[in-house]
């Protein structure tokens, strides 16, 4: 009796979360992003891809570590070839510096657009085109109803958005899918080695939706993401990158 | 289907036109004249003075002992060439295949033009009073052949639209000179006395070839029709175009959406017959006050699809300015490309990346919208001054020559220009203690030792960069130079990027 409300439990919970837009992953988008046991924390355990994630970066450092994150991620959706548009008003990401995340720069299309509505236009242009990996807009804010619209494009394109906000004053809700916020951590030599470590970040989960929110500490070593681990404080490393 | 042409006379067309510029000149004699052999003489006359008796060939003075008040204005070598060519550009509007037929007329190829104005009559009527109102003395004649066009136009006395059979009966009552034929050749005619040009034709061919030579039978056929004349035509049509003339003038923006996508698809037609796809569009409109307007659009690859191309000018359509209404629109495709549609049929929606069909025509509709310099894409160059160790690519389908850098790390972020900062620094070649930057202190506890990066001294002069990766106390990560050597007056410290 007890297992076969179980079942109906588990499967109303499948089926709620179909009818708010999250799709459940096809088989080859099950093996991860790459992000460890940060991807436990949303539904089914699965980063979702085909959704609108948000992230917040208030300052140039934060936006710095931000792309450094977003980078890596985006690695591993381009993985198979796939391009990625990225779109702004005022754009400083350095192209060369993508390679470390293992991102293939020539495969970033960057759109410059003069006015803060042109760049959610072009961003929901681009979220519909099927063709495309993800799209990431920076924006200084965005509206709940022009989330909403977002959603709509990728909920048929199966497209991933990423919008970087950079105006926490005006923090309105939004139907992102998850909220990040990444900030920049002291990185750590090996053996208190002089010199400038791996890049390491705090990676907060502020919001997500039917996930558990949650604080992490990752470094990115050898092209992948790293949990670090407050006992063994040191991961073996033979030359310091950051990046 | 029979051919049919118009020949206009402009009988007046210098002064006609001056007049135009010069609107005090209405109503008096005015005269052109140019220097020959130390007189002056007559080139053009207007109406005026040719109804008092001048004629063109006399000598300024002797026209001036005839009208006392004759305004003499010197003639611009080569005005008339332009005038005409001015003139056969509006009339475009008329027919494509338009030629200047100097020194004072135009030569059309009207074939299928004309039942747009509802015949040949309402045709020739239309084009007539328009070139009237411009202010231009003109007569023209619609007939099967160029040479009877043109004889009509300046010598006949009755009918100027001429049917396709009747062209010789036409031609019978006029004079020789309506045959376009040499002074010297004309001045034997009527010698001979050859007054018409039944007579002329009544005569065996070969006995006119002895006496007049080649050129007088050469202009018989062309007059005849035996001959086809080739037109210089001033508008080579562009090879994929079409038009789309409206009865009449067409004003709003449902009417300009409906005309392009008909002629979209005339174009779109034959392009997919041919296996071509156009990789740029211009659409010209014609208005009813003579201007014309014009929007055009570009694409990343060749396509021959009515809705992609539709979609780039449809975000363009509000540029359009109608006025009193557009009266023709001309579709041309400039730039048109191969493209095989069985391509297309194979792409399956799950490779994704730069080929993409889908993601080519997105990165039209946003170059339409934005312009081409809102979308870059960057491959890397084998320089190391950061600035300048990426280039734009030229094309979407371009693959990096050189790989990625993979040496040194470089920022995640890099400004624009570099910034300049307070810096204090315990010895010479040591990364600084601390920086203050937009106000605020950064005490730095980690740091790189230095990477040089000279200038590219053969392009440019200056100091060299010596950037410092630095860490401060709460973790932030950035990029800072000092250009020149230590210590010296010029040196400066500078912010350059921040790191992830």
């Amino acid at each position: 009796m007890n297992n076969a409300k179980a079942e109906i439990i588990s499967r109303l919970k499948t089926d709620i979360l179909k009818w708010q837009g999250f799709v459940p992953p096809v088989a080859d988008e099950a093996k991860g992003i790459g992000l460890g046991p940060l991807e436990a924390s949303f539904p089914n355990g699965v980063f979702p891809v085909g959704a609108i994630h948000e992230m917040l970066c208030p300052t140039a450092e934060q936006a710095a570590a931000t792309g450094g994150f977003l980078t890596g991620i985006l690695s591993a959706m381009m993985m198979k070839g796939g391009a990625c548009l990225w779109i702004g008003t005022n754009r400083k990401i350095f192209p060369p510096s993508l390679n470390y995340f293992e991102t293939a720069a020539d495969r970033l299309i960057f759109v410059d657009v003069n006015h803060e509505k042109d760049v959610l236009w072009a961003t929901e242009e681009a979220l519909k085109c099927e063709g495309l990996a993800a799209v990431v807009a920076e924006v200084r804010e965005i509206s709940f109803a022009q989330s909403r619209r977002l959603q709509l494009a990728v909920e048929s394109s199966r497209v991933t958005g990423f919008i970087l906000r950079n105006d926490l004053r005006k923090l309105t809700s939004t139907v992102c899918v998850a909220r990040w916020q990444v900030k920049p951590l002291p990185s750590k030599t090996e053996d208190e080695l002089p010199g400038v470590g791996f890049p390491r970040w705090q990676v907060e989960l502020l919001r997500v939706k039917n996930g558990n929110p949650g604080t992490w500490q990752l470094e990115w070593f050898e092209g992948r993401f790293m949990p670090v681990d407050e006992q063994f404080n040191t991961i073996p490393s033979h030359e310091r990158k950051a990046g | 289907m029979q051919k049919r042409f118009v020949s206009l006379w402009f009988r007046h067309l210098l002064t006609d036109w001056l007049t135009q510029q010069r609107p005090e000149l209405e109503g008096i004699p005015v005269g052109l004249t140019v220097m020959e052999r130390n007189r002056i003489i007559l080139t053009a006359i207007n109406n005026v003075a040719q109804n008092e008796g001048i004629s063109v060939g006399m000598t300024a003075a002797d026209a001036k002992a005839i009208i006392p008040d004759l305004k003499v204005l010197d003639a611009v070598p080569g005005q008339a060439e332009k005038i005409l060519q001015a003139a056969g550009k509006w009339c475009i509007r008329y027919s494509p295949a338009v030629a200047v037929d100097l020194p004072d007329g135009l030569l059309m190829e009207v074939t299928g033009c004309t039942h747009l104005w509802g015949g040949e009559h309402t045709y020739l009527q239309n084009l007539l009073t328009a070139l009237r109102q411009k202010g231009y003395r003109v007569r023209g004649a619609l007939a099967g052949t160029t040479g009877t066009a043109w004889a009509i136009a300046r010598y006949g006395k009755q009918a100027s639209v001429i049917t396709s059979g009747d062209h010789i009966k036409a031609l019978y009552p006029l004079p020789p000179a309506a045959l376009r034929l040499e002074p010297v050749t004309l001045e034997r005619l009527h010698k001979l006395g050859f007054h018409t040009v039944q007579k002329l034709l009544s005569l065996p061919k070969p006995a006119l070839w002895r006496r007049f030579g080649e050129h007088l039978l050469l202009r018989i056929d062309q007059a005849t029709g035996l001959k086809d004349e080739p037109l210089q035509i001033l508008h080579p049509p562009e090879p994929y175009q079409v038009r789309l003339p409206f009865l009449e003038p067409i004003r709003t923006r449902l009417a300009i959406e409906k005309a392009i996508l008909q002629l979209l698809a005339d174009l779109c037609q034959r392009l997919q017959k041919e296996g071509k796809g156009l990789r740029g569009a211009i659409l010209k409109g014609y208005r009813v006050d003579g201007k014309s307007i014009q929007i055009s659009i570009g694409t990343n690859k060749p396509t021959a699809k009515v809705a992609n191309i539709f979609k780039l000018l449809e975000l363009k359509i509000s540029t359009i300015e109608p006025a009193l209404g557009i009266e023709l629109f001309i579709l041309e495709a400039p730039k048109v490309e191969d493209c095989s549609p069985e391509q297309e049929r194979l792409w399956k929606p799950d490779s994704c990346g730069l080929e993409d069909t889908g993601v080519a025509e997105l990165l039209d509709r946003l170059t339409n919208k934005f312009g081409s310099n809102a979308i870059n894409r960057y491959l890397p160059q084998e320089r190391y001054w950061p600035e300048h160790a990426i280039r734009p690519a030229q094309s979407l389908d371009e693959k990096p020559a050189t790989i990625w850098q993979t040496g040194k790390p470089r920022p995640m972020l890099l400004l624009p220009k570099p910034e300049r900062i307070e810096v204090m620094a315990l010895l010479p070649d040591n990364p600084p203690m601390l920086f203050i930057y937009k106000g605020e202190r950064h005490v730095i506890k980690k740091a790189d030792d230095a990477e040089r990066i000279e200038r590219e001294w053969w392009l440019e002069p200056g100091l060299h960069r010596d950037y410092y990766t630095v860490e401060d106390e709460q973790g932030r990560r950035y990029w800072l130079f000092r250009s020149g050597h230590y210590g010296q007056e010029e040196t400066q410290w500078y912010i350059h990027g921040f790191f992830a």
